[in-house]
């Protein structure tokens, strides 16, 4: 059970910032496989949803919040403005202020550190931080060969320009570009960086299996026991995670094909199973200062503590693209003077099982600890009854931007749940960056 | 003026279709007049008449008066037709006093307009000293139900019993009877007494709480929009599963979502936790969840017996009791409105399990009221008739139009009709009113 907020019982201001910001709760769509139940759906029909449910639960209709921050990683370029038009959609007030950020996968959490950051400096009191994609609505872009020729014909004032211009079309770039999962720099995609790392750090396709097969177990008993009835909305018909499958073995999962790391020296281990899958979805979080949270009668999930970004050289240094937070996480601990005994809950964002396992094994080596960390010795092992207890992304599915709230709403329920706590997020993203938060209950 | 609720209603509203039915005598049920924002009280003036000493006329007049009516005289020579008309009949003790009723009230009746009122006010017959004038007072019932099936276009009328000491607590069911907001309430007798908690308690109303379980749809989420709209907050209650419907419903009135199945053991706490900590308690709390699993009772098996019985009998009381243990999530002079159903009064085919549940909760509230009257609370059940639902609309043909054309008004009710009486039992214009059972059924024939 939560403690209820009280003002005067506010946990004295630690480390360095003024206050800490109260997460109250979280609301997200159940997440859809792409092409699936959401296909109708755009990013920001997606977002509507999510925050009209977080605004019922909290019965915050026709409330002025201090600001909604969110974003999309597939954006079409009409949504410049994409989580204000979601607010004007929702039973929030329409002089609530917004705006978007954009950190690939990390953009959810990115936008809840953001956010939690104001309201630790007294900017704002209170405020929605989330995000939402649809790879089933993702934008088609015209060729790029053909965008150049459009514009050279727009700027043409003489008939001789607009001939030169028109005399570049080609006919291929007819062709729509849709949008990749794949690196800009290196043109690999995703799964086979990941495959890369996975060969580096020596990740068995047994324990990748073993980890989806956890992922959705852990996720289908969060559900039977009604963990997810205050966390989640049904949108379009949907009451639960499409990609869950709670009937999944062991032997199911070794039978599917590998479909990254194929062209790699050595066994191609990562199947559809222990990957994502392309999904649409959005979630929200709900954060506050205390103060707010007990004028308004809310309990306090939990505080976010701190949070630390960090890049990898995926280009040049042939660093892992997913393992930006294997630095991350050291260092934030670090600063805070935690270490991974004092953690009770840990959450790593299952981009794929392989990037979990070798984000872990990492950790573990103390070669590499001491040399590329700079630490002592082994930061540590991560207990795997402490590990993505509700399941994660390879079993929720992972809509890109929404991924971050849907971690940070369940892990502070999860506090709250204990009666109390010290929990670890950490997320990978494209780019070669990361993001990590440390979250504790009141 | 609101549209015929149905296809029927149209077709015989007006053209070859208006004279078909009237020659055959067919129903043409008339568009009801309904409760709308800054609306007039009644649709013409009102006329108050008394029976000898008629102790409540002048207060009567004064309410309706500050109601914004305009009062008519009975003498005037003038075609207005009556938005209503009260006949206080409270001092009527003898036969001869009886017989008195009809001079006055009948060219009254007549004149009566379209979507008028009719109310008779009586007296408690518990509070009557003789056998006559219990006889007398019980012979009102008798004439307000013929009246309810005389009237016409969309008339109503209704038989309010005043016990001795009731004062300004005749003033709330007065006003809701004799409005839009009874628009599908006739034939009914409804129970008078003093204000629980005190007329004080009544005036320090500030924004109150309510919940109501089944809120996504239906009734439930009209009862929502209904309690809505004088201010109080709407904790709407739904499965997981209706989050969708249940989140649009609680934006709409203002109010909030909470996912919660009523059947679970932990159901009765959880509401009681959430209330005391996000509200500070609750002031009304709605029953409205229910299901229907209909099979004849020789064919009804152990689930479809059980299931019904779980959830619209067993919940409520579980929810209560859980709500009572916790001191606290109840605030002073609780209301608790139970749906109940005509159907759990007069029984009906194949939904045994259905009429006992709500003949049940009939039992459940009585039982309740007085263990809330110790707190100035109070239980009351609403029973609709036929109304206007998806439930109602799977229905078949056959049924469904019997259904919608058996009663008075000759249609079907809409879920609002019920909600708006569910407001008024939950509101303190019903102070005076605990323990009973309101009827909004059109004077349906079944079950009167």
């Amino acid at each position: 059970m939560s403690v209820p907020a009280d003002p005067a019982a506010a946990p004295v201001p630690e480390g360095r910032l003024p206050r800490r910001a109260a997460i109250l709760g979280g609301n997200r769509t159940p997440f859809a496989r792409a092409g699936g139940r959401y296909a109708e759906a755009s990013a920001q029909d997606l977002l509507v949803a999510a925050i009209d449910g977080l605004v019922a639960r909290f019965g915050l209709a026709g409330e002025q919040l201090g600001e909604v921050v969110a974003g999309a990683v597939l954006k079409h370029s009409r949504d410049l403005n994409l989580t204000r038009e979601a607010v004007l959609s929702t039973a929030l007030s329409p002089r609530t202020p917004t705006y978007d950020v954009a950190q690939a996968c990390g953009t959810g959490l990115e936008a809840a550190v953001l956010l939690a950051n104001k309201i630790a400096l007294g900017q704002v009191e209170s405020g929605i931080a989330g995000g939402t994609d649809s790879a089933s609505d993702a934008p088609i872009a015209v060729d790029d060969g053909l965008r150049r020729v459009l514009l050279a014909l727009q700027r043409a004032r003489t008939p001789q320009q607009r001939l030169a211009a028109l005399s570049r079309f080609r006919p291929r770039q007819v062709v729509p570009a849709t949008p990749r999962v794949t690196e800009p720099r290196t043109g690999l995609s995703m799964g086979e960086h990941a495959a890369r790392t996975a060969l580096q750090w020596h990740v068995s396709r047994e324990d990748q299996d073993l980890l989806a097969l956890e992922s959705h177990r852990h996720l289908a008993e969060a559900y039977e026991r009604g963990f997810f009835d205050d966390l989640l909305t049904p949108y379009l018909g949907l009451r639960r995670d499409d990609n869950l499958r709670p009937d999944t073995s062991l032997e199911k999962l070794a039978k599917l094909r590998p479909v990254f790391g194929r062209d790699e020296e050595g066994p191609a281990t990562m199947t559809a199973g222990n990957s994502t899958p392309l999904t649409d979805g959005a979630a929200v979080v709900l954060l506050a200062s205390d103060a707010w949270a007990a004028e308004h009668r809310l309990d306090v999930l939990a505080h976010l503590v701190d949070a630390q970004t960090a890049a990898v050289d995926h280009v040049r240094a042939g660093e892992g693209l997913l393992t930006a937070p294997v630095f991350a996480v050291p260092e934030l601990l670090r600063r805070n003077g935690w270490t991974f005994d004092d953690l009770d809950l840990v959450e790593i964002h299952e981009a794929f099982a392989s990037t979990v396992l070798a984000t872990t094994a990492a950790w573990e080596d103390e070669e590499f600890c001491r040399t590329r960390l700079g630490l002592d010795g082994a930061l540590g092992t991560i207990d795997r009854k402490k590990l993505n207890v509700v399941g994660s992304s390879l079993a929720t599915g992972h809509p890109f931007a929404a991924t971050g709230a849907r971690i940070l709403a369940s892990t502070a329920k999860l506090l709250a749940e204990r009666g109390g706590g010290r929990a670890l997020i950490s997320i990978c993203a494209a780019g070669g960056q990361g993001i990590a938060a440390l979250v504790e209950a009141p | 003026m609101s549209a015929p609720v149905d296809a029927y209603a149209r077709l015989v509203r007006q053209g070859p279709g208006a004279a078909l039915a009237r020659r055959l005598g067919a129903p043409r049920p008339t568009a009801l007049r309904r409760w709308e924002a800054g609306a007039d009280l009644l649709t013409g003036p009102a006329l108050v008449l008394g029976i000898g000493a008629a102790p409540l006329a002048a207060d009567v007049s004064r309410w309706l008066a500050a109601a914004g009516a305009r009062l008519a005289d009975a003498e005037a020579a003038t075609d207005d037709r009556f938005g209503a008309v009260v006949l206080d009949a409270s001092a009527v003790r003898t036969t001869a006093d009886l017989a008195a009723v009809r001079e006055p009230l009948a060219p009254a009746f007549r004149r009566l307009a379209a979507n008028g009122r009719v109310l008779v006010l009586g007296a408690l017959v518990a509070d009557t000293t003789t056998v006559e004038a219990a006889a007398v007072q019980q012979a009102l019932e008798g004439l307000v139900r013929t009246l309810g099936k005389e009237a016409r276009a969309g008339a109503t009328v209704n038989l309010l019993r005043v016990g001795e000491g009731a004062g300004e607590a005749l003033r709330g069911p007065l006003e809701f009877l004799a409005s839009a907001r009874s628009a599908f309430v006739s034939g009914q007798v409804l129970e008078v007494g003093p204000a629980r908690g005190g007329d004080a308690a009544r005036a320090s109303a500030g924004p109150r709480t309510a919940v109501v379980t089944g809120a996504a749809q239906g009734i439930g989420a009209a009862v929502a929009e209904v309690l809505a709209r004088s201010g109080t907050h709407v904790v709407c209650v739904d499965l997981a599963a209706q989050g969708e419907q249940l989140a649009r419903v609680a934006n709409r009135v203002g109010g909030s979502a909470l996912h919660l199945d009523i059947t679970a053991a932990s159901a009765p706490a959880a509401l009681a936790e959430h209330l005391l900590r996000r509200h500070g308690g609750a002031d009304v709390v709605v029953h409205n969840a229910g299901i229907t699993r209909d099979r004849s009772f020789v064919n009804l098996d152990e689930a479809g017996w059980a299931s019904v019985l779980e959830v619209n009998l067993r919940a409520p009381l579980r929810l209560t009791e859980g709500l009572l243990a916790r001191e606290g999530a109840l605030r002073p002079q609780a209301r608790v409105v139970q749906l109940s159903s005509i159907n759990g009064i007069a029984g009906a085919k194949g939904q045994a399990n259905y009429a006992a549940s709500k003949a049940g909760v009939i039992g459940m509230v009585r039982a309740l009221d007085a263990r809330l009257a110790a707190s100035g609370g109070a239980a009351s059940a609403v029973a609709p008739g036929f109304v206007e639902t998806a439930m109602t609309a799977r229905m078949p043909l056959l049924p469904r139009e019997v259904g919608r054309r058996a009663s008075s008004l000759q249609q079907g009710g809409l879920p609002v009709d019920v909600a708006e009486a569910v407001a008024f039992l939950a509101g303190p214009a019903a102070a005076g009113i605990s323990g009973q059972v309101l009827r909004v059924c059109g004077q349906n024939l079944l079950g009167a």
